[in-house]
């Protein structure tokens, strides 16, 4: 699924568009609004994100059942929700009765049992804590389930899928790319217990269980601007969570491999430029850039690039760390 | 006949959550060839949303902790209606399995000493809960998935299984379901089947579990002809957020309380005194004093009865809310926020905290939760064996909360966690030796499975998009969980149960005649109308149940028989299809006796420690 076939990307602005409108994660300057880093946007209109335009009307006039009113009217919401699949979508306006405190996800839950029943939208806990919901709302990458609409701006709330990968249908997206990353990620090795067992202390496994967060919701890899605007960089560009996994790895206090040469060239560590979109979409509050991208650059520079290390290694021949060294900080 | 794509496996597990990835990487460890199929994508199964801990005598906070103990409290919590042997063996081996998950890169939380520790939970009477914050089953499910890939294991993601399949001689020996993108028929063949499908939660309205706890595993069974055991038995857990409404239900972890929150009525009194039940009241704290004391010294002071079992708690919260001293929105307030610093309570409870201001917009520092009972865990199931896990039908195995016995007639928390992880690698050794022993299934030779019976499944799968006219599956959803809420619920009679089953009947007709619209590729519309037989089976399952056992134990409470029936507590109800298969057939129920306990165990239970 990773050949770089840039086909499936409806809701993306349609060639002719260029990269107009400027992701946010690409700007060279100032610090990253979190309100834009989607290349989606606000829609002003109707054609503008729906790309492959209205074609796709394919006699399935559903979206007709719920005329939209302009005016978001008192007790009313109204959901602008993208419809469509890898030939192409729209928008669609769907307003129902307001109800207090709901979350956006409950709005698709009751577009989807009463006028829409096959409106695709991947969910599971609907608490945040299992990374299913994710989409674009209002432009913004977010978990379906963990925004609630009374905290939104007035008016109709856009939603859209991950603009990073395929689509499957409207609001379900093709994320099997992460599954292939996930699935190069050489294993945990850990060193040999000692006699008692593994003993670690707390301040040590804190650091990887700030990664161990992870839900693995794939809004850091949707808002990545290295893969969202540039297909052909999945080819050798792992994406925010998976440093964020190398590097719960690398500081795990039992760890004993070594994965820097492949971060540096399979994995594309050096692509990333630090723009931080990721951390700043995180549901999980994970400090993706500072606690895990950075660290990881200054090792692999470390490793590949310091002349002193480099001379140290062709010398001693010696790895990140030894097998009894880990077992000695085992205590 | 029925276009599809066929697989073949020496096992198939179906399900992702703990049990069943525990399950495959047993398999996949005695190179076999192992598939795991699941409805969502791999790492979002309900395992997820675990928050408290495994469960494991591991002694690192308590070194008087052991297995004895832990078996003794399993037995307890459950009313003795557990099979005695498979609480011994959760009990014996899940330390070992906590380790093995360090030995995979799970990071738990420590003690000073650098060990993993353990958290106090209801009903045990140890810290015996490894964690990690309130996200222990992220960890778990992580830990589990990360190895699950790193041993290459096939896993076909969003793929859901619509029936098991069986061979001339009554095997299971395959299963067929359908791809959620596109809506395509797959067929698996295998020697030996895990069923690892979870809970049945979407069978009520107010429930911890996510859409995924449809109850498939529990109804193929059925349906391939395996016995099930003690379906009224499900755990209502007595605290889940009941505002706003669209998160009611929604779980509060019971670790709020093993961390020093307190239950309190309108009135602001630590109602859970008034409820003390004999049975535990030796060992349970007569003074807030003393329950406050207790927190820091288990030896000297008597655990809080804020900390007696799921089962005690739902019913005394449900109590205090029909007297009428209930929280604005229908609950009880669970409070921390005075009897914890703002620091100690994010550290502890991170999730909790940022679950409450997220979506209610309240400070759990600052401000008590407003919790009530929600529909949480099946402790009924597939019937068991306890040391292979294989069903009643030979080639199937389960394992996880699909599969009957361990818990008795009420779970305690983090026992879960523990037996997704005992009974999940036993159940891959178990369908593991059976593939093994057995030719079917074998692909050089001819298959074992009448195509009939493929093209039966999926003429059924795909009637409703003929069908015009039929109803909407979602108003058939919605009928079912109001039923069974509402005459099924935390507290049951005789008259509503029957009433239930009138209902039940009504709504299995109109399901065979639901209509769906769109097409086949990620239909969410269809999906339900295919998740529907599953519930109705299981509903019927858990009211005919509910209807027998004339006597309130562990999470089955009947107001018309309102004490425990030692002759009930003797038995199992067994439940079964016979010659007639599927969601509109009968399911036949009766009394089987328990299996006898040996003394040395017996006696394990009469020490009054």
């Amino acid at each position: 699924m990773t050949d770089a076939m840039p086909a499936a990307t409806p809701p993306q602005p349609s060639g002719s568009a260029e990269p107009s409108e400027p992701s946010g994660s690409a700007e060279p300057s100032g610090p990253p609004e979190p309100s834009e880093p989607a290349g989606l946007s606000e829609p002003s209109g109707p054609s503008e994100p729906a790309g492959l335009s209205g074609s796709a009307e394919d006699g399935d006039a559903e979206h007709t059942l719920e005329p939209a009113p302009e005016a978001d009217d008192e007790g009313s919401v109204t959901l602008r929700v993208w419809r469509g699949d890898q030939t192409g979508g729209e928008l669609v306006d769907y307003t129902l009765p307001a109800q207090s405190g709901e979350v956006v996800l409950d709005v698709v839950h009751r577009i989807q049992a009463t006028v829409a029943p096959d409106l695709a939208c991947r969910w599971n806990c609907k608490a945040g804590k299992c990374g299913s919901c994710s989409s674009e709302i209002n432009g913004k990458p977010r978990l379906m389930c963990m925004t609630r609409v009374d905290e939104l701006p007035e008016g109709p709330i856009t939603v859209t899928p991950m603009r990073t990968f395929p689509i499957v249908r409207d609001l379900v997206t093709d994320v099997s790319f992460n599954y292939e990353v996930a699935s190069r990620v050489p294993a945990f090795a850990p060193a040999p217990p000692g006699p008692e067992g593994y003993r670690m202390q707390q301040v040590d496994v804190a650091r990887g269980q700030e990664f161990r967060k992870c839900i693995e919701c794939f809004l850091c890899q949707n808002v990545c601007h290295v893969i969202r605007d540039h297909e052909e960089n999945k080819q050798h560009y792992a994406g925010p969570r998976f440093f964020a996994r190398y590097a719960e790895l690398e500081m795990h206090p039992l760890d004993t491999n070594d994965r820097r040469e492949l971060l540096r060239q399979r994995e594309g560590l050096g692509l990333c430029n630090i723009t931080k979109c990721c951390t700043e979409v995180c549901p999980e509050h994970i400090k993706i850039t500072d606690n895990a991208i950075i660290p990881l650059k200054e090792r692999v520079v470390d490793s590949s690039y310091d002349p002193v290390a480099w001379l140290g290694r062709k010398i001693l021949r010696r790895r990140k760390r030894s097998p009894g060294e880990a077992a000695a900080a085992r205590g | 006949m029925a276009d599809y794509e066929t697989h073949h496996y020496d096992v198939v597990i179906i399900g992702a959550g703990g049990a069943g990835l525990r399950a495959a990487i047993e398999a996949k460890s005695r190179g076999l060839s192992t598939a795991l199929v699941c409805k969502s994508l791999l790492g979002k199964a309900h395992t997820v949303m675990a928050e408290g801990g495994v469960a494991a005598a591991m002694g690192n906070v308590y070194p008087e902790d052991n297995w004895q103990v832990h078996f003794r409290d399993t037995m307890r919590g459950g009313k003795y209606l557990n099979s005695w042997r498979m609480a011994q063996l959760h009990a014996q081996e899940a330390p070992d399995r906590v380790y093995e998950l360090e030995a995979w890169g799970a990071l738990f939380d420590r003690t000073t000493d650098g060990r993993i520790t353990q958290r106090d939970f209801g009903g045990h009477r140890y810290a015996r809960l490894a964690h990690v914050g309130d996200r222990t089953g992220l960890e778990l499910i992580r830990t589990l998935q990360q190895k699950a890939v790193s041993m290459d294991i096939d896993v076909f993601m969003e793929c859901k299984v619509l029936s098991l399949l069986t061979t001339a001689d009554g095997a299971v020996g395959g299963a067929v379901g359908y791809w959620r993108a596109s809506g395509e028929i797959v067929v698996f063949e295998a020697k030996s089947v895990v069923l690892a499908t979870g809970s049945i939660g979407r069978c009520f309205t107010y429930t911890s579990n996510s859409w995924e706890s449809t109850g498939d595993g529990h109804a193929m069974a059925l349906w391939a002809g395996a016995d099930v055991i003690e379906m009224e038995c499900v755990q209502f857990h007595p605290t889940g957020m009941v505002w706003p409404l669209s998160v009611r239900g929604l779980l509060v972890t019971e670790g709020v309380r093993g961390d020093g929150g307190a239950l309190k009525n309108s009135e602001g009194r630590r109602f859970m005194f008034d409820y003390i039940p004999e049975m535990f009241r030796a060992e349970t704290a007569e003074t807030e004093q003393e329950a406050d004391a207790w927190y820091e010294d288990h030896a000297n002071n008597r655990r809080t009865p804020d900390l007696l079992p799921r089962d005690e708690v739902a019913r005394a919260i449900n109590a205090e809310v029909k007297a009428g001293r209930g929280s604005p929105h229908g609950g009880v307030f669970l409070d921390i926020a005075s009897r914890r610093s703002p620091e100690y309570i994010r550290q502890r409870l991170p999730s909790m905290y940022h679950q409450f201001m997220e979506l209610a917009g309240v400070d759990i520092t600052a401000e008590p939760m407003e919790v009530g009972p929600t529909c949480h865990y099946m402790m009924g199931g597939v019937r068991v064996d306890p040391e292979s896990q294989a069903a009643t039908v030979p080639g199937l195995f389960a394992a996880g909360e699909v599969a009957g016995g361990m818990h008795g007639a009420n779970r305690l928390g983090g026992n879960s966690l523990s037996d997704l992880l005992v009974f999940g690698r036993r159940a891959g050794m178990g369908a593991a030796d059976f593939a093994e022993g057995t030719a079917r299934g074998d692909r050089s030779g001819e298959s074992a499975i009448d195509p009939a019976q493929i093209d039966h499944v999926v003429a059924g799968a795909m009637a409703p998009f003929e069908r015009d006219g039929g109803e909407n599956p979602y108003d058939i959803h919605r009928d079912l969980q109001t039923t069974m809420q509402s005459l099924v619920g935390i507290i049951r009679t005789g008259s509503e149960l029957e009433e239930a089953l009138e209902r039940l009947g009504d709504l299995r007709e109109r399901a065979a005649k639901v209509s769906v619209r769109g097409g086949r590729a990620y239909n969410p519309g269809w999906n339900l109308a295919t998740d529907l037989p599953s519930m109705l089976t299981v509903s019927t399952a858990i009211a005919q149940g509910a209807l027998a056992r004339k006597e309130s134990r562990g999470g089955h409470t009947r107001d018309d028989y309102p004490t425990a029936d030692p002759e009930l507590g003797k038995v199992n109800f067994v439940q079964r299809q016979t010659d007639d298969r599927g969601f509109l057939a009968p399911i036949r129920i009766g009394p089987e006796p328990l299996a006898e306990m040996p003394q040395e165990l017996r006696e394990l239970l009469e020490e009054g420690h």
